[in-house]
């Protein structure tokens, strides 16, 4: 059958590039050849699928045959009932393009032989149509009828992954759709805040004066409170920086599986997965889930399912508690103190570090390297609105390190002094990209112009499998009311939502090209920031 | 569970003893419902499904026949004690240890307010604070109180509150009465605060978001007995006394119970102190988030005990525990009831005269040529003809005869007033008879024998 499908699609071909340069519409025939040949290409790849395809083929043979003696007029209302056996939904086209008898006289003589290959190519035909008209849906699974024709569409189909919904905001289906998703975790939807810089209005943005908190009630029945307090913490900026929203999640998580009993009649590997998903939807609308708290997550719901069924609830939610307990032992403070020993290897004495905002892990390195006797001097960058570097700066001069604190405008003027730049991480992106606080992009490229290494601590739970290579797609936008400031009793910007061309952004992350990195220092040791996606992969076959 | 929430309403309301000495306090008609009702209202509209009520016996009964309490939804877990007054609130809280589980909302019967609950609870969540607190700027009573004799004096001793910069966190609180000597501020408290706010001109509402733990060290303290007056200026003394910074491991807590005198206030004063959990300490250590700055020390000093307030500078928020603020009150209860001003089973007729901010109860017949302003009228009433009612406050059962004219008054239930009055800022006790023809004016008339039943 292939055989004879193959020399007639050879014959055809040129018939149809005439017409097709005679711009006449293909006949039904000339489509099913084209389709025909598609179908050919497509079998020279798969030789495993044929054999069940052709089962496929041979159930709907028999109900063709079945279908023809029964008259065209019936043919389509007829073709849901048998295409519903092992078939997708029939678009027109592909029920007009089954014969109907009229228009294709040729083609009977060759039914028998060429079924079940018109069949295939149909399908496949009225998939890539459906496939084209829903766009970038990417609904790969839908029209493959069963499994057998599943892997034949989604090999050659480009794989198209779903856009994560923050940052669709503009698109008023997709907010609907999140809409519809809290109504039915029971949880408020918050509303955005103020006018959008046109290049950001795809990411949401939320005012700290209005907080979710508004809408529960008060003794929170259908979130947990812990949960809460930490939603409040979270968007109050109370716990902020990647480790900090990480541990103070898993500390959460801890107290609801404390706090959990599992209904009659459920297992707990499953109805606590799905009583940890509208806390997460709370916590994503409080303030946008990190990388690492998303690992975190993954990493709590993967243990929770693989919980044995037999395992009694006791037992089961120590083991919770005590996995919880060692991944935060070993992901970051263990991290922590292997990635200072590496570092310290990297300080010398006599050294001027310059260090970026406040992130924990350069702070914890600085602070053992100034324990293990190191001699050297800090400059700490800071930026507004959040000027988290105050922080930073405090922390180091409490242990007795000698810090410059400048503002990031000043950073080309300082970096001739410094001989080293240690970054800080929110995630290492799969294609080596650094996410990290907005203003460390800049400080790399300044760094690189000078000829000064930069250096970029991370522990491995922050690698990311996202890729990224500009800071528009996927961002956070912070409450632009930050960035009011009063000075000498005058706030200059208190009515800017009054200014109709005025918008005020309020930037959180950036990310940096590998090419501004020259070290990556993990707990798996010091590798090159193109390294990133041999690590993930790594850890998924450990997985 | 996050909160339990606690209604005291066994307060006898002794600043007004001329209405309460036959309803108590609880009970008495505030736009026509009574005082309780507003804040078990306001628990109601922000979610709370149980509440539990201290209060006395007699308001118990009260409560189970008036109609306008079950209009509460929530369940009511009524705990009566003795009306000896001998029980202060911190007494009641802790006579109620046993139905203690989580941390709790104290709420006053007497404190009509607006308030959005969640700023106060909010600070109680995010800070992990053993108080939270509420206040609101105190607003000057306008209306003239009857039986006021010359002007108003200015007996009420002040408050001072003192707050850091972000006007949150509470870090003095003292009365008046407790500072002979003058005000004297610690010197660790300037060193952790240097700017530090005090006001004077609030009003606490006293509605208080406390811990749990703070319930179990008042059942080990019996000599606390009230919350407001003993009870919270410990608790923000407390809050930079050295033991609460120091250890927090058991060992070091047993050393210290055995060298001081009484041992036993001691390891109870460190349950108060939040022990964080260690993954707390850890995220809070990682976390680049301190609450002041300029000094060398970690977000909140290190302390664990934290006080909060929230200071209400808009909105409602009343005490009814004096007579200006009852009056008040009762002006301002048309705009916090969204039921309509007549109820619908009052009958009116339709040459009586009434302004747009009248309360008419149920059940009340008013007549002809009356005119009805800024008043609220009671259920049951009868107003006769030609009768001028302003700026009054009728209560239950009332009799109004023909051509009286009453302004400024409060006229407590079954009073009986006779025909052709004319009362002028006056108060008239429960069950009284105003003789006709009577003119009376800054008085306060109750009576001294048996109150009789209409």
């Amino acid at each position: 059958m292939a055989e004879s499908g193959v020399t007639d699609g050879l014959c055809n071909t040129d018939d149809i590039e005439r017409s097709k340069t005679e711009g006449k519409e293909l006949t039904k025939e000339e489509k099913q050849r084209l389709r025909k040949e598609k179908k050919q290409q497509k079998k020279n790849k798969e030789k495993n699928d044929e054999k069940t395809s052709h089962e496929g083929e041979k159930k709907k043979n028999k109900k063709k045959k079945e279908e023809q003696p029964a008259g065209s007029a019936s043919q389509p209302p007829a073709q849901p009932s048998p295409k519903a056996v092992p078939a997708p939904a029939p678009p027109p086209p592909a029920a007009a393009a089954v014969p109907v008898p009229a228009s294709e006289a040729p083609a009977p003589a060759d039914k028998p032989a060429k079924s079940k290959a018109d069949l295939k190519a149909e399908r496949r035909a009225r998939q890539e149509a459906e496939r084209a008209s829903k766009g970038k849906k990417g609904d790969v699974g839908q029209p493959a009828p069963t499994g057998k024709l599943k892997a034949p569409p989604s090999e050659l189909q480009p794989v198209v992954k779903r856009l994560p919904e923050h940052v669709q905001v503009d698109n008023p289906e997709v907010v609907k759709k999140l809409a519809k998703k809290l109504e039915r975790q029971q949880i408020p939807l918050r509303s955005d805040y103020g006018y959008k810089v046109s290049l950001f209005s795809h990411l949401h943005q939320y005012s700290r004066k209005a907080p979710l908190t508004q809408q529960l009630g008060i003794p929170s029945t259908v979130i947990h409170p812990a949960i809460v307090r930490l939603g409040l913490q979270y968007s109050q900026g109370i716990v902020a920086g990647s480790n900090a929203r990480s541990v103070a999640l898993l500390h959460a998580f801890q107290q609801v599986i404390r706090d959990y009993t599992t209904p009659p009649n459920e297992e707990l590997s499953r109805d606590l997965v799905n009583k940890l998903k509208p806390y997460i939807s709370f916590l994503n609308q409080c303030r946008p889930l990190s990388a690492s708290m998303g690992n975190a997550i993954k990493y709590i719901k993967k243990e929770i399912s693989n919980i044995p069924s037999q395992c009694k609830e006791e037992e089961a939610k120590i083991k919770l508690l005590n996995c919880i307990e060692r991944y935060i032992n070993e992901k970051i403070v263990l991290a922590a103190k292997a990635i200072a020993k590496y570092s310290i290897e990297k300080i010398s004495d006599g050294d001027v570090i310059l260090v970026y905002g406040c992130s924990s892990l350069v702070n914890h390195i600085l602070c053992e390297a100034f324990e293990k006797k190191r001699k050297f001097r800090v400059i700490v960058v800071d930026s507004r609105p959040r000027l988290e570097g105050r922080e930073a700066l405090r922390r180091l001069v409490q242990k007795g390190i000698s810090c410059t604190y400048v503002l990031i405008s000043a950073v080309s003027y300082i970096l001739p002094e410094v001989s080293k730049v240690f970054l800080g991480a929110h995630a290492l992106l799969a294609n080596g990209y650094v996410m990290s606080r907005v203003g460390t992009s800049q400080i790399a490229l300044v760094a690189k112009a000078f000829n000064v290494p930069v250096l970029v601590c991370c522990e491995t739970y922050k690698f990311c499998e996202r890729v990224q290579t500009d800071s528009f797609v996927s961002n956070e936008l912070d409450d632009p009311d930050d960035l009011i400031v009063t000075r000498k009793g005058k706030t200059q910007l208190e009515h800017w939502q009054k200014v109709p061309s005025l918008g005020l952004l309020n930037l959180v992350y950036d990310v940096t090209p590998p090419d501004f990195v020259d070290l990556v220092i993990t707990d798996l040791g010091m590798i090159p920031c193109t390294s990133v996606p041999v690590v993930l992969r790594v850890k998924n076959v450990d997985q | 569970m996050e909160l339990q929430a606690v209604l005291m309403a066994a307060g006898g309301g002794s600043r007004m003893p001329d209405l309460t000495y036959n309803t108590p306090k609880p009970m008495l008609p505030v736009g026509n419902k009574p005082l309780m009702w507003h804040p078990l209202n306001l628990l109601e509209r922000v979610g709370f499904e149980e509440v539990i009520v201290i209060t006395t016996k007699e308001v118990q009964k009260m409560m189970s026949t008036d109609p306008k309490m079950k209009d509460v939804k929530m369940k009511l877990d009524v705990v009566c004690i003795q009306e000896d007054g001998d029980m202060g609130t911190a007494d009641a809280l802790r006579h109620i240890q046993q139905k203690i589980k989580t941390d709790v909302l104290v709420v006053s019967c007497d404190l009509i307010t607006d308030v959005a609950l969640h700023e106060v609870v909010d600070l109680f969540r995010a800070h992990n604070a053993t108080l939270a607190m509420l206040m609101s700027k105190a607003h000057d009573f306008t209306e003239t109180v009857p039986g006021q004799k010359g002007k108003k004096k200015t007996g009420e001793q002040r408050d001072f509150v003192g707050v850091d910069q972000s006007g949150k966190r509470l870090l003095f609180m003292a009365n008046e009465a407790d500072l002979e000597d003058g005000l004297s501020i610690r010197k660790s408290i300037m060193r952790k605060h240097p700017r530090m706010h005090i006001k004077t001109g609030l009003v606490d509402a006293h509605l208080y978001c406390l811990k749990k733990a703070v319930v179990d060290f008042l059942a080990d303290n019996k000599s606390i007995s009230s919350i407001r007056g003993e009870l919270l200026p410990y608790l923000v003394r407390k809050q930079f006394s050295k033991t609460t910074n120091c250890p927090k491991s058991k060992d070091d807590a047993d050393d210290q119970t055995q060298k001081t005198a009484d041992g036993s206030t001691n390891s109870t004063e460190l349950l108060i102190c939040s022990r964080d959990e260690p993954l707390l300490q850890l995220a809070q250590e990682r976390s680049c988030w301190n609450d002041h700055r300029g000094d060398m020390s970690e977000a909140y000093h290190g302390g664990k005990l934290r006080c909060y307030v929230h200071i209400m500078d808009q909105g409602l928020c009343y005490r009814v525990n004096t007579l200006a603020a009852y009056i008040e009150a009762n002006r301002l209860a048309s705009k916090l009831l969204e039921e309509p001003a007549v109820h619908p089973s009052a009958v009116i007729s339709e040459r009586c005269q009434m302004g747009p901010d009248s309360i008419i109860g149920a059940q009340c017949q008013v007549a002809d040529k009356t005119s009805i302003k800024r008043s609220t009228i009671g259920n049951s009433t009868t107003v006769k003809e030609k009768v001028k009612v302003t700026n009054s406050i009728i209560m239950h059962g009332v009799t109004i005869e023909e051509g009286c004219n009453i302004h400024g008054c409060v006229i407590c239930s079954n009073a009986v007033i006779g025909r052709g009055a004319d009362l002028k800022y006056c108060l008239v006790g429960n069950g009284q008879q105003i003789e006709a023809e009577a003119e009376r004016t800054n008085e306060v008339i109750v009576g001294t024998d048996q109150l009789m039943e209409i």
